[in-house]
Formats: C-alpha cells, structure tokens, sequence
C-alpha cells in the first residue's frame, strides 16, 4: 500500500515536472520565437492635438492599427530577417519648429522612415533635417517643390488637390451643368494655396470664377457673416478649398440655411459620421474625395482593417481609408529591396520599378506616381474616389487615378 | 445691410454669453481663467452625451452641461485656485495654473470624445426668410435665449444675496470680508458660476456650432478679446465687448471679403489703437 502511494505520488510529481518542463520549453519556444524577431521603426510626425488633431489621428491610428495585426501575424519578413514594427509617433502640433524637433528626434532613434507632417509649413520645414540625416518622409501635403527634383526625401501620401480638383470641376462641368463657381477658404497656407490653384485649374476649363478672395478663420464657429455675400452670388458651385473635416459641416448647414441651393464640393477627405451629425441631411449631395475605399472598391483585408480599427479605437474615422497606405507602401517597398532598411537611397531606387498588389482595394496594384505632377515617382498610389454623400453614406461618383 | 446687422446682433448675443464667465471670475479673483474655452467644450460635449448620444430632452442636456461644470468650477476653486492663491503671493502662479488646466482638459476631452467634430439634432427646424433677413430659427431662438440668460444673470446679480455678495468681493475683497462676506464660500459660488456659464453656453450653442475637442483655446482667446474691448471684470464691459466684436466681424466680412481675410487683422489693429488710448477698455475695471 505504502510502496503504491509512493509510486502514485512519483508518478504525479513527474507528471507535474513534465507538465511543468513541456509548458516552459513550449514557451521559451514561442518567447524566444517571438524575440527573435528583429524590431523595424517607423516614425510618425504630425499633428495629434488641437482643432487639426483629426488629421494627425487617423494617421497614427491607422498605422498603429495596422502594425498590431501585422505583429499578430508574426512580423514582416524582409530579407532573411522578421521584423515587429513599433510605431514612434510626434505630436508637431501643427507647429513647424515641433516639426523639426520631431523630425530631429526621429533620426536620433535611427528611424529612416516617417509618415508626415499634414500640413505644409510642417512638411517645408523638415526637409532640411530629413534630407541631411537620410529619412524618407511621407508627408499630407501639397507644395509641389517637395517632390519635384532635386527633392527626393518626401513621397505624398495622397492625392493632392491640383490633381482631384479639374477631375471634379470637369465632371460637374459635363454632368450637372456647372457654369459659376465660388471659392471660399481658410485663412491658412494649405486652404489658400489649395484654393489658389483650384481657382486656376477652374478658370482653365472655362468656368467663370464668382469669388476667389473670400477666407475665414480657421477657429470660426458660425459661418453665417462669412457665407451670406457668396450666396448673393448665386454660384453653381461652392468649393470649400482645403476645408477640416471639422468645418465642413458647419459651412454646409450654413450656407444651406441660407437658401443656397447649387452644388457644394471640397478636394479634401471628410468623414461621414462629422457630415451626418453636424448637417444631416442638408449635407446631401456634398461631394468630395472621399478617401480611397469605398464599399464597392473594399477587398476582405480593408474590411478586417476597419473592423480591427474600431475594435480598438472604438469608431472608425474614413480618413484612414486614405491613411493606411503609407505604412503598408514602407513594408512592400523594404520587402522588395531589403537593403533598403537601413540606406534610404536604397529606397530611391526600388521606387521607379516597384509595384506589388494592393491589398486594401480590388483591381488595384501599390505603385509610386507622380511623372506627371513632380517629373518623379514622388507620390503614392492610391484610389481617387470621388464621392457623393447621401444620407449617411458617401456613394462613388466616379473613381480616378493619378499617373 | 439688414442681413449683416442681424447677423452681428446674433454673434454679439453668443459672443456676451461666452465672455460673461470669463469676467466674473477675473472681478472675484483676480484670475485669469485661460481655461475658459475648455470649459465651454466640456460643457458642450455634455451636451452631446445627453442630447445627441442619450436622445433626453435638450433641456435636460443644457441643465446637466450647467450643473458639471459648476461642480468642476466649485472643485477647481477649492482645490486648485484656492490653495496656489493662499501660497502664491505672485499673480502669475494663478495664469500658469489656469493654462494648465486647459492643457490638462483639452488632453482629458481628446481621450474621452475622440478627435473628431460633434453634433447634435437641430432643436428647432425652419428658416425664417424675408426680403431683406434670412435667419434659420435655431439661430433666433440661441440668441434669444442668450439675451434672456444675460439679463437673468444680471439681475442675479444685482438683487440676489450671493449678487450682493460677490459684487462687494469684486470691488473690495478686504472691506467685504471685514464686513461678514464669506470670501471663500462667494469666491468658490462665483468660480463654480463663471464655469456654469461656460458649461451652458457650450450646451447652447453645440445644436448651431458642434463641438470638438481642439476649439477650447480659440474659444478663449475670442472671450479675452472681448473682455479686453469692454473692460476686465466689468459684467456691462463683457457684453458690450461681445455686441461689438459680432457686429465688427458681421461688418467686416460683408464689407471687406473682396480685400481677403481682413477682418480681423483690421479688429486687431484698431483693438491695439483703441487700447492704447483707453488701457481699461470701454467701461474699465470701477473696482480695482
């Protein structure tokens, strides 16, 4: 009896013991595993706060929603090597000295790839210090001289105004009848220089340009006294140049309520929960470019995307439909040329021949562009759709392409 | 002409309400309460919660925007103001503090409401329209009810006990104490009402404007501009101050649009030269 309990118990104690050991090797395993991946940054410089702070956001929400799932997955081979990606991120708040000073600190850490600014001024000013401390940066902004030679650090991340806004003008001209337009703007240098060259592009095509001068302050509230002299005008079209999602709304209703009755577009990516609720259905028929997915161009990943990103944000923003490119432009790039990790000028030369599939939009391929605009591939391929919206929803007016 | 002059009587009557809190605790306690505009927001996204998300009656939302930002107010004086006031003998302790908070709410709102622009339902639907003035009926009712706040605010203020009791503090904090007001219980009553103000017409006019979590400082910066014009810690100051900034930019921007975005740049050249000429702004400080 004694000699079975003794042998019971030993049985146990191994049993436990091997339990014990299987679960540490298995671990280990995984842990080890797991360390053994090589850590990739990549760094994020922008606005996070204050009245612009949806801009900057959706950009460090999109990638680090991004980074979590590739992570999830196991990492990123590239070469011979798996990478964890660990987003670095830098509130500019829409300041181009922070800017620098994030752009600085980002090449302190070693980090040879930035998503960033969103503004101009901001993507202006970092240039000196990511062309001389070797970072490719990927800013939301619009200044042709960026891209243009001899610049070649900076890589658009979007479509710029100058390429959607005659796409636009020229649809509206030929479907709706389109004969006076309006612009009005913020009185900073991103809406005027978007206006400036909407304003050009409009009178190219032969559109007579009703008003072209009248601004407001970025921090308006009420936009009554600023619209009701350009309703007197009477415009077919109303072009809120460069306007935040956070004031489209507001300029809507306004002009709405104002009696104003013809077409109201903007260049700029809105979101439709912000046009919902702060115009509801006075917001019908606003078109704008409307990031780059809808649900007719969405792949299953897209979806997952979104999905995963309002799990863990808790509302989805559709700026970010547009956003998440920039992170994924990086990898596929690193992945075609490996050496590109660690010498940006490696990077430069992938650029020309790189194209892999697009893994956010069906019928689509991740190129670099920008021949036409910048005489190099300095910009991102990605979807122009342009939207209407209705009820809630933006619908696909037409989809476009920048070459 | 009608349509400017309508639209500047409507901002002035928004613009007042705003600057009304602002000044009420600048006369009480000397602060400079740079987180007026947070507070604004705070009470707007209140709003939104009980309105917009919760779907309870406007009233109700207005009435809760008021009451958590006169707790926030009250708790903020007691904690906060009080305490760097008894041990800071230096006026700008208390800016600093005040920039603090609104650093500290703006980041507090972003976390709890998200980057983006909110809205709520419109309370009252339909455009009032005539020949010479197009005003949506939203708009009327805000500014009639910031009128009617306005003035019951004022004859709070001058026919109430706590009134009386913050007027004396306003104008001799000494001789009021020395007379049996109790400085600290009115100093916090008229904090937690500066903030109350705020909170109320953040609620107010989130079913005209929305409200994001970034506007707080612009917000602020407006109040101080019209508490400039008509004199710090004068209640009359403070409206006239809002009247004539909404009339000045309703004017402006009908008048100058062809010239660009002037408006404000000529507001602020003359605000400099008006300055210059009157320091204390229209109606001054009468007390200190």
């Amino acid at each position: 009896m004694g000699s079975e309990m003794i042998n019971r118990r030993s049985t146990l104690k191994s049993l436990a013991l091997g339990a014990v050991s299987f679960l540490a090797i298995t671990a280990g395993g995984v842990l080890s595993a797991y360390a053994e991946n090589k850590e990739l940054k990549i760094g994020f410089v922008g606005v996070t706060s204050g009245p612009a702070a949806a801009w900057g956001t959706s950009n460090v929400r999109s990638m680090q929603t991004r980074a979590d799932w590739l992570n999830e997955k196991g990492g990123v081979k590239i070469g011979d090597d798996t990478y964890n990606i660990t987003i670095v991120t830098f509130d500019d708040q829409k300041d181009p000295k922070r800017a620098i000073a994030g752009m600085e600190k980002m090449a302190q850490e070693g980090i040879r790839y930035v998503v960033g600014p969103n503004v101009d001024d901001g993507a202006a000013a970092v240039r000196p210090v990511a062309e001389s401390k070797g970072i490719i940066y990927f800013p939301y902004a619009f200044p042709k001289a960026l891209y243009t030679p001899p610049a070649s650090n900076a890589i658009l991340g979007m479509v710029a105004n100058y390429q959607s806004g005659p796409a636009i003008y020229k649809y509206l001209k030929e479907n709706k009848g389109v004969k006076k337009v309006a612009f009005i703007a913020a009185n900073e240098s991103d809406p005027l220089s978007q206006r400036d060259s909407g304003v050009a592009a409009a009178k190219e095509l032969g559109l007579e340009v009703v008003a072209e001068k009248d601004t407001y302050q970025n921090d308006t509230r009420d936009f009554t006294p600023v619209l009701t002299p350009i309703v007197q005008l009477k415009p077919d079209l109303l072009v809120l140049s460069g306007v935040a999602p956070a004031n489209a709304p507001l300029l809507i209703r306004a002009a709405r309520e104002l009696g104003y009755e013809g077409l109201i577009s903007a260049e700029t990516a809105q979101d439709a929960t912000v046009l919902q609720e702060g115009a509801g259905e006075l917001a019908n028929g606003f078109i704008s470019v409307g990031g780059a997915s809808t649900p007719e161009i969405r792949t299953p990943v897209m979806e997952e995307f979104i999905d995963r990103y309002t799990k863990k944000y808790g509302e989805y923003n559709d700026e970010s439909n547009t956003k998440v490119y920039a992170l994924e432009y990086i990898i596929e790039t690193l992945k075609a040329n490996p050496k590109a990790i660690d010498d940006v000028e490696e990077f430069k030369k992938t650029v020309d021949a790189f194209s892999a599939p697009n893994p956010f939009a069906k019928d689509s391929t991740l190129k670099y562009v920008g021949m036409t605009s910048f005489g190099q591939k300095r910009q991102l391929s990605v979807p122009m759709v342009v939207t209407e919206f209705k009820d809630g929803e933006f619908q696909t007016l037409f989809i476009g392409e920048v070459d | 002409m009608e349509q400017v002059i309508a639209n500047g009587l409507y901002l002035g009557a928004q613009y007042a309400l705003i600057a009304l809190g602002l000044t009420l605790i600048f006369a009480l306690m000397n602060v400079l309460n740079f987180a007026h505009g947070q507070m604004y927001v705070l009470g707007g996204f209140v709003t939104y919660t009980i309105y917009g998300q919760l779907k309870l009656p406007f009233v109700v939302a207005l009435i809760c925007s008021g009451v958590t930002l006169a707790i926030i107010g009250a708790l903020m004086e007691k904690f906060l103001f009080r305490t760097v006031i008894r041990r800071s003998k230096r006026e700008e302790s208390t800016m600093l503090l005040a920039a603090a908070t609104a650093f500290f709410l703006d980041a507090v709102m972003l976390l709890l409401f998200g980057e983006k622009q909110r809205g709520v339902p419109k309370i009252i639907s339909g455009v009032f329209i005539s020949e010479r003035v197009i005003l949506p009926y939203d708009r009327i009712l805000v500014g009639v009810v910031a009128i009617l706040m306005i003035a019951a605010f004022m004859v709070f203020m001058q026919y109430s006990r706590p009134g009386r009791a913050m007027r004396a503090l306003a104008q001799d904090r000494v001789a009021a104490q020395l007379m049996g007001v109790k400085v600290e219980r009115y100093s916090m009553i008229g904090f937690a009402l500066g903030a109350m103000l705020a909170g109320v017409v953040g609620g107010l006019l989130v079913s005209i404007t929305g409200v994001n979590s970034g506007i707080g400082g612009p917000i602020s910066i407006k109040a101080f501009l019209m508490v400039m014009i008509g004199g710090a810690g004068v209640v009359g100051g403070a409206i006239a101050g809002g009247f004539i900034l909404g009339m000045m930019e309703s004017v402006g921007l009908a008048t100058l649009r062809e010239y660009g975005d002037i408006t404000y740049l000529a507001i602020f050249a003359l605000l400099m030269i008006f300055l210059s000429i009157r320091p204390h702004g229209l109606m001054g400080k009468p007390w200190g």
